[in-house]
């Protein structure tokens, strides 16, 4: 069995009264507008899960060998016209990502590339295991880096809401000891108990009663944070906010992840940190170019992301959005126009605190010698030393339980 | 024998169904254990199967739970009489894939075209391919197929083996033409193997269209070739490709060894992984959006001779390459070690006990990956009837919808007016199953579902249980019906400490904790456990169906 250890909340003042018991809703919104008087700092996590082909996403359009490499698949230069956008005369953006250049321009989106794991594993799920662990090459590591780095945040009041993942399964980034919350539907968040208002027994407070007691296992802990997250958002109701500044987010479940994650942020409910995964980036066949499925895939993931930011507006101020993926993909195209597991990638760094306008980490080449192992782009920036600058500056978390064993050298710079 | 000898004046459906089978009279011996006769009986309902139906435990008694087990381990083929009616709702489990490409067609490019520049309306194209005659329906059949099955089978392990069998080849029906072959994948690569030898499955997996399509080895090449082009090319579905230069595609190779057979560490290279790979190439589909069967093609194989794992294969063994391939992996202690301690987290516990792995391991390596020998090691060891065992496992969405229903002896009925599509009344069973977390056939990762607790249980998760189970007590659940009053039966509602105690009895079979009956006896306090009707001659009612929904809902009822 596992030795689990469950947070226990630690509350205080209001925000308490609000998580044990039935509180009017005024009570509720006046103690969380009190528990966020310095507004908290929120950090936005999306992986894509499948490894995303970097070297179209963020397109090495400069280096002399890219074209050569990928006859078919590589995304055409600037000059073309419906190329690449051109970031800085070397890198560009893919066209499909045409959401984000304003943000660029701006100097509110940076960009890292040639960014990895000096894990070697091509396994995708090795990969994605190590990304949220946070210790590549150890498995037997329990907790994910985010909740790890949560749990050791000192904070006078932790809302049940502090740490959210969209989606039916907490993923294993937030698994751990930060009390997280994972969530499809923040309108269907509540015991549906219809039969209630024809009378009857209280169900809610019966299957609250049952999770009471008992030992403070995973099973018992969560039916705990259960009622009292339930009583948090019935008090807050996000779901009731449209999105704003006529924001108009992506259709489908990544597009509908963010627009839950905005109202989560914009009702005060507390929130930290949310995750929000996307998938569909295995493009072993027919991966497209300029047009095509990763192109589809990218301009999803683009729109989602502006959506985002207009519809938080001011109050991208106090939010980042840093994007990941396990890892790469083979620099020379594949049999099947499409690209293999590869090793180093392009993230992305977006919010008021970036320091945008910028693409960071050294560029290791794509000429055959340059590669990792003769096929794949180099990884010159440890992800660990990218998601430690972004948690520790923006959050504010400390730096050594996030990823054990690891010794930052420097932080790649792309906070502000 | 049925269950009204121990659960006196309960009015149980299928009584008279015979639990097992055709298990041979050898006598299987099971050790000695720390668990009471009742524990060690719900235990392996709960474990071997998707939990009792109310009268099971009573029915394994009078068997005796060794013949229970044995029989479990040798199931009887035909399908019980009610299974056969409740699967015959569901037409394409015995449909080739051909049959359904043709009865399930895919709107032709021309028609999407059309239906874009508006010369077809969307009405139009609704008439051409009503709700049930669309692809999507084929998966639907077949998760309503699944839960069916976990419901009313009495081949209760098999359809256990099968779920983990597919969950463990896992292959993902949203990724191109693979929902038209899951079927079938099913149907002959799975089903006939969950018991048999892990060799065979493996060789099935790899030679069917729905592998070969999800894992992209059907597209894998010797390096150097161009596809033909003309009528009769391979790829004349695919005119895109015609002309093409092919290659190698490593995607099948590496899951093959890290998730099929050795494990991640099971002592492979990425050199090992190309290997494996030139091994496989000209192991294709013949037609993959036509009749999708498959096919080994001699021009895009790689002759030249590989090493796999340290071992030659030489040159010019053609289709033989990748069966040695498979061989070579069966065979390695790396595949009985990593299929055995899969097996034990998924039977005995999250993080098994090392010396059971390792004596299932060695029944593997003995007898050449027979998957029934290597059950028959698990259930027959100290460690599965251990105390630590004993309840260890948090269910899965699936295990909680199935077992839910079979703890209140529901019945699947068909949702109204949805047409002959909604017969049977497993769709909305399997909706359920994919609303807390679990669609079935729609892992996208090779890995399948997680089969530990940490994966399942979350703040969301468990409200979503507990939310089904108020639906399905309260019967306000589509798809299912459950008997209450013959739960009940003969406990007098008027007085709830006798209700409860019945529900406990029957759902939970002594399993709840002091504190559960106690949380449960206080509810009984609250003045709305009883509902007074208007009319007050009438006797007061104990509020069954939330009583029901509370024991459904607790920490107990999550575990198995």
């Amino acid at each position: 069995m596992h030795a689990w250890t469950r947070r226990s909340f630690m509350k205080q003042g209001a925000l308490a009264l609000v998580a044990m018991g039935a509180v009017p809703g005024f009570v509720v919104r006046s103690a969380l507008a009190q528990s966020r008087s310095a507004r908290s700092k929120v950090l936005v996590v999306i992986f894509q899960r499948g490894a995303v082909d970097g070297l179209s996403m963020l397109v090495p359009h400069g280096d002399p060998e890219y074209y050569g490499a990928r006859g078919n698949i590589a995304i055409a230069r600037p000059s073309s016209g419906e190329g690449a956008i051109d970031l800085d005369g070397f890198f560009g953006l893919h066209p499909s990502l045409s959401a984000l250049e304003p943000l660029w321009d701006e100097g509110r989106l940076a960009a890292i590339h040639a960014c990895g794991s000096p894990d070697a594993t091509r396994s995708h799920f090795d990969a994605q295991d190590y990304m949220e662990s946070g210790t590549p090459g150890v498995k037997s590591t329990e907790d994910g880096w985010l909740a790890r780095g949560l749990a050791a945040m000192p904070g006078p009041a932790a809302s049940p809401f502090r740490a959210v993942a969209l989606g039916p399964a907490l993923p294993r980034v937030l698994r751990g000891d930060a009390g997280a919350v994972a969530m499809t539907r923040l309108a269907e968040f509540d015991i549906r108990d219809s039969a209630m208002l024809a009378g009857g027994l209280d169900a809610k407070r019966g299957f609250e009663s049952l999770y009471e007691q008992g030992v403070r296992d995973l099973l018992y802990g969560t039916g705990r944070e259960t009622f009292d997250a339930v009583r948090v958002l019935k008090a807050a109701a996000p779901q009731r906010l449209p999105p704003a500044n006529g924001a108009v987010y992506p259709r489908g479940r990544f597009g509908e992840s963010l627009r839950q994650i905005a109202q989560l942020i914009r009702a005060d409910v507390g929130l930290e940190v949310a995750f929000a995964d996307v998938g569909g980036w295995d493009t072993h066949a027919a991966q497209g170019n300029e047009r095509g499925q990763l192109a589809l895939r990218l301009k999803e993931f683009g729109d989602g992301l502006a959506a985002l930011d207009r519809d938080l507006g001011e109050r991208m101020r106090d939010v980042v959005v840093l994007t990941m993926s396990e890892f790469g993909r083979t620099v020379r195209e594949n049999g099947n126009r499409g690209t293999d597991h590869g090793h180093g990638t392009a993230m992305l760094v977006l919010g008021g605190a970036a320091k945008g306008g910028a693409v960071y980490g050294r560029w290791p080449g794509l000429a055959r010698e340059q590669l990792h192992e003769g096929r794949d782009l180099a990884v010159t920036t440890d992800f660990r030393s990218l998601f430690a600058e972004v948690a520790v500056r923006h959050l504010g978390v400390p730096r050594d339980p996030l990823f054990p064993g690891f010794t930052t050298t420097a932080y790649p710079g792309v906070m502000g | 024998m049925t269950g009204v000898l121990l659960l006196a004046g309960l009015t149980v459906g299928q009584a008279e169904t015979p639990l097992t089978t055709t298990g041979g009279a050898a006598g299987l011996t099971l050790p000695v254990s720390p668990l009471s006769d009742d524990e060690q009986i719900l235990h392996a309902l709960n474990r071997l199967g998707y939990g009792p139906r109310p009268a099971d435990p009573a029915r394994v008694k009078a068997l005796g739970l060794a013949t229970y087990v044995e029989g479990q381990l040798h199931p009887d083929p035909a399908p019980s009489p009610v299974m056969g009616e409740a699967l015959a709702n569901y037409p394409v489990l015995g449909a080739t894939t051909a049959q359904l490409l043709r009865d399930y067609p895919r709107p032709a490019a021309d028609l999407q075209r059309r239906v874009a520049n508006g010369e077809v309306t969307r009405q139009d194209l609704r008439e051409m391919f009503p709700a049930d005659r669309r692809p999507a329906a084929i998966v639907a059949q077949m998760q309503a197929a699944l839960v069916t099955r976990a419901v009313l089978s009495d081949a209760q392990l098999e359809e256990r083996l099968a779920q983990f069998w597919f969950n463990h080849f896992n292959v993902f029906s949203q990724k191109g033409a693979v929902r038209w072959m899951v079927p079938a994948y099913e149907r002959e690569a799975i089903r006939p193997h969950v018991l048999g030898s892990f060799r065979e499955l493996v060789l099935a997996t790899a030679r069917h269209p729905a592998m070969l399509f999800y894992l992209d080895n059907w597209m894998s090449t010797r390096a150097d070739l161009v596809m033909p082009r003309g009528p009769n090319s391979p790829v004349s579905a695919l005119p895109r490709l015609a002309g093409r230069a092919m290659g190698l595609n490593e995607n099948y190779a590496r899951e093959l060894m890290e998730l099929h057979t050795l494990g991640v560490d099971g002592g492979y290279t990425q050199q090992d992984v190309t290997e494996v790979a030139r091994c496989f190439t000209g192991w294709t589909i013949d037609r993959p959006r036509d009749d999708g069967v498959y096919l080994f093609r001699p021009r895009a194989h790689d002759s030249g001779a590989k090493r796999v794992l340290g071992q030659v294969i030489p040159a010019g063994g053609g289709e033989r390459d990748g069966e040695r391939v498979i061989d070579i992996l069966v065979r390695h202690p790396s595949t009985a070690r990593f299929i055995s301690a899969k097996l034990a987290r998924h039977f005995v516990q999250d993080d098994p006990p090392r010396a059971l792995v390792e004596r299932m391991a060695a029944t593997f390596q003995q007898t050449g990956g027979d998957i029934r020998a290597v059950m028959t090691t698990l259930v027959t060891s100290p460690e599965f009837w251990s105390r630590d065992a004993y309840r260890a496992k948090i269910k899965t969405p699936f295990d909680v919808v199935a077992s839910a229903v079979r703890a209140l002896d529901g019945r699947l009925v068909a949702a109204s007016g949805r047409g002959a599509a909604a017969a049977g009344g497993g769709f909305e069973l399997a909706r359920e199953v994919g609303r807390l977390g679990q669609p079935l056939y729609e892992a996208q990762p090779p890995t399948g579902y997680p089969d530990r607790a940490e994966s399942w249980v979350n703040t969301g998760a468990l409200l979503g249980r507990m939310n089904f189970a108020l639906s399905l007590a309260h019967n306000r659940f589509r798809g299912a019906r459950v008997p209450l009053d013959a739960l009940v039966g003969s406990a007098d509602r008027g007085e709830p400490a006798q209700v409860l105690d019945r529900l406990l009895t029957v759902v939970l079979h002594g399993a709840a904790t002091p504190q559960t009956r106690t949380v449960l006896a206080a509810q009984l306090e609250s003045p709305e456990i009883t509902r007074t009707t208007a009319d007050d001659r009438v006797a007061k009612d104990t509020d069954v169906a939330k009583l029901a929904a509370l024991v459904l809902g607790s920490p107990e009822f999550q575990r198995r």
